[in-house]
């Protein structure tokens, strides 16, 4: 189960062209620059996360990506279909929840999408909620049909802009399960947008933060999954995480250690 | 408590107090209808000012054996429906063209917030010299206060559609067409409703108002012809008659927002 959960790209020779090819981005709203000369590539499978803290750049960085904005200078390219799920997940009340998850699904017959929606909804395990109206789903149920959403197009690249972030702690360690299984068989890259430490640490195969508009730090993680918090080696990772976020308290104060890939960048 | 709670729970949830005071809200309207009914009989309410409620009744009766209620009222209807059919569509459709483009709203908005000050029956003349005294002035009466409770009432629907639905649409790759269609007319409907509960409403006023000149035909020319002749009984029958109609399309609207608007409580 762990081997099957570990990032495909690992079994990918190094010359696999990118998913996401960023090249110096440039967004800036009025004086205020957001994403300034930003590069980034994320590999086919590879699931990045995205740390920094609020007006980081994050969240334009995912609307550029998602083809809702326009940079000012630089480019953004994504190879293959792109896909969102959001903080809330926006299911269009007026609509069934498989009709929404159909809504992925730009091509095929009204049938075929929407069979093809419930077998979605039955990978995210909500296959009798299939016919309700999404008022009648809890967050986290909201949240599942939201990532079937996103992924029935069977995208190139799933963003998920902190997904998580609005569900309960019990809630939020099951989606971090399903997320895991969903990505190991659909085998998206995924962009996690997150300001969650321990969600990275325990999900991605990099993390990167952002500051001011551009990478601050990128943390490359192969550790099987799944991962514990108190391994000692993400214990670490965790302390240079917060450190670069320049968060200053006792779980900081322990010293990174050296024995992973770590590079800072710019 | 506990004893009596289960006991309370019923297979339709009912408070125990409710149907006693329904009885209890009766009683007051059937009173009147007594003292009316007893005014009547004793002479104190003279027949030509006001007839008896039994009378009234009696009116209704013969004004429907001998065929003249149904005339008037399909004459009455076909006013209001066509007028209506009117004045839904020009509101309706230019509220589209406004709450869709900031071109549109800009032409079309200024002079409908202008216009939607005029009191319409004030246009009654006016509309006489341009439309003659015919079925034409009364559709156009009837169609101009229709227009305006649905054009400002689809208006805010369209612009109070929550933007994050229509990001949400186009990052799955959702068309303008599509976008209307999923997206801003079903978000605009509870409010469009709103308009047309709120139009109706203005549609047999206005029909009223309409049929007292220059008719021939229809509820109002029954009523005011009654009224010349001193035959209140049928001048109260007819009054009932417009406000059974307007009550009946009441409940009809009602069971529309019911159908169309159950994804709001699942």
């Amino acid at each position: 189960m762990a081997t099957r959960l570990n990032a495909p790209h690992a079994l990918r020779p190094p010359t696999v062209p990118p998913t996401v090819q960023v090249r110096g981005l440039r967004r800036a709203f009025g004086d205020t620059v957001v994403l300034d000369d930003l590069d980034l590539d994320v590999a086919p499978g590879e699931l990045v996360a995205l740390l920094g803290r609020s007006g980081s750049g994050k969240s334009t960085l995912l609307r550029l990506l998602a083809g809702l904005d326009a940079p000012d200078a630089g480019t953004a390219e994504v190879d293959g279909v792109t896909s969102v799920a959001f903080q809330e997940p926006r299911l269009l009340p007026w609509r069934r929840v498989a009709q929404n998850v159909a809504l992925g699904l730009r091509t095929g017959s009204r049938r075929e999408r929407d069979e093809r929606a419930r077998q979605l909804l039955g990978e995210v395990g909500l296959t009798e909620k299939a016919d309700v109206w999404p008022v009648t789903l809890s967050g986290g149920q909201a949240q599942r049909a939201s990532l079937a959403r996103a992924l029935v197009s069977e995208p190139g690249l799933l963003l998920l802009d902190e997904p998580f972030s609005a569900l309960d702690a019990l809630t939020r360690i099951e989606m971090h399960d399903l997320l895991l299984r969903v990505w190991a068989r659909h085998r998206a890259s995924v962009l996690l947008v997150t300001h969650d430490v321990d969600e990275a640490l325990l999900l991605a195969d990099r993390v990167i933060v952002l500051d001011q508009g551009s990478v601050a730090h990128s943390l490359r993680l192969d550790l099987p999954r799944p991962r514990a918090l108190h391994d000692p080696r993400l214990v670490a990772h965790r302390a240079t995480l917060l450190d670069q976020l320049g968060v200053r308290t006792a779980h900081a104060a322990a010293s990174p250690t050296t024995d992973t890939a770590q590079e800072a960048v710019s | 408590m506990s004893l009596t709670a289960p006991l309370a729970r019923t297979r339709r949830p009912r408070r125990p107090g409710q149907p006693r005071r329904a009885w209890r809200r009766a009683i007051s309207p059937l009173a009147l209808l007594a003292v009316w009914q007893l005014a009547s009989s004793t002479g104190v309410l003279p027949r030509e000012k006001l007839d008896s409620p039994l009378n009234v009744l009696d009116s209704l009766v013969g004004l429907w054996t001998d065929g003249r209620l149904l005339d008037a009222i399909q004459v009455s209807v076909t006013r209001v429906l066509v007028g209506f059919a009117l004045g839904a569509v020009v509101g309706v459709g230019l509220a589209v063209v406004a709450g869709l483009s900031r071109i549109g709203e800009d032409v079309v908005d200024a002079p409908m917030q202008m216009l939607r000050t005029l009191p319409h029956f004030g246009l009654l003349p006016l509309f006489i010299l341009w439309f003659g005294i015919d079925e034409a002035p009364k559709y156009a009466l009837i169609a101009l206060g229709v227009a305006f409770p649905l054009y400002v009432n689809t208006f805010a629907g369209i612009r109070g559609v929550d933007p994050k639905y229509l990001d949400a649409a186009r990052a799955f790759g959702l068309g303008w067409t599509e976008r209307l269609r999923h997206v801003v007319l079903p978000g605009a409907l509870p409010s469009t409703l709103v308009g047309l509960r709120l139009s109706l409403g203005v549609a047999w006023l206005t029909l009223i108002v309409a049929e007292q000149i220059n008719t021939t035909a229809g509820i109002g020319y029954l009523v005011s012809d009654a009224a010349g002749f001193g035959r209140t009984g049928e001048v109260v029958a007819g009054l009932l008659i417009y406000s059974v109609l307007g009550l009946l399309t009441d409940a009809l609207v009602r069971i529309l927002e019911r159908k169309a608007l159950a994804w709001r409580l699942g």
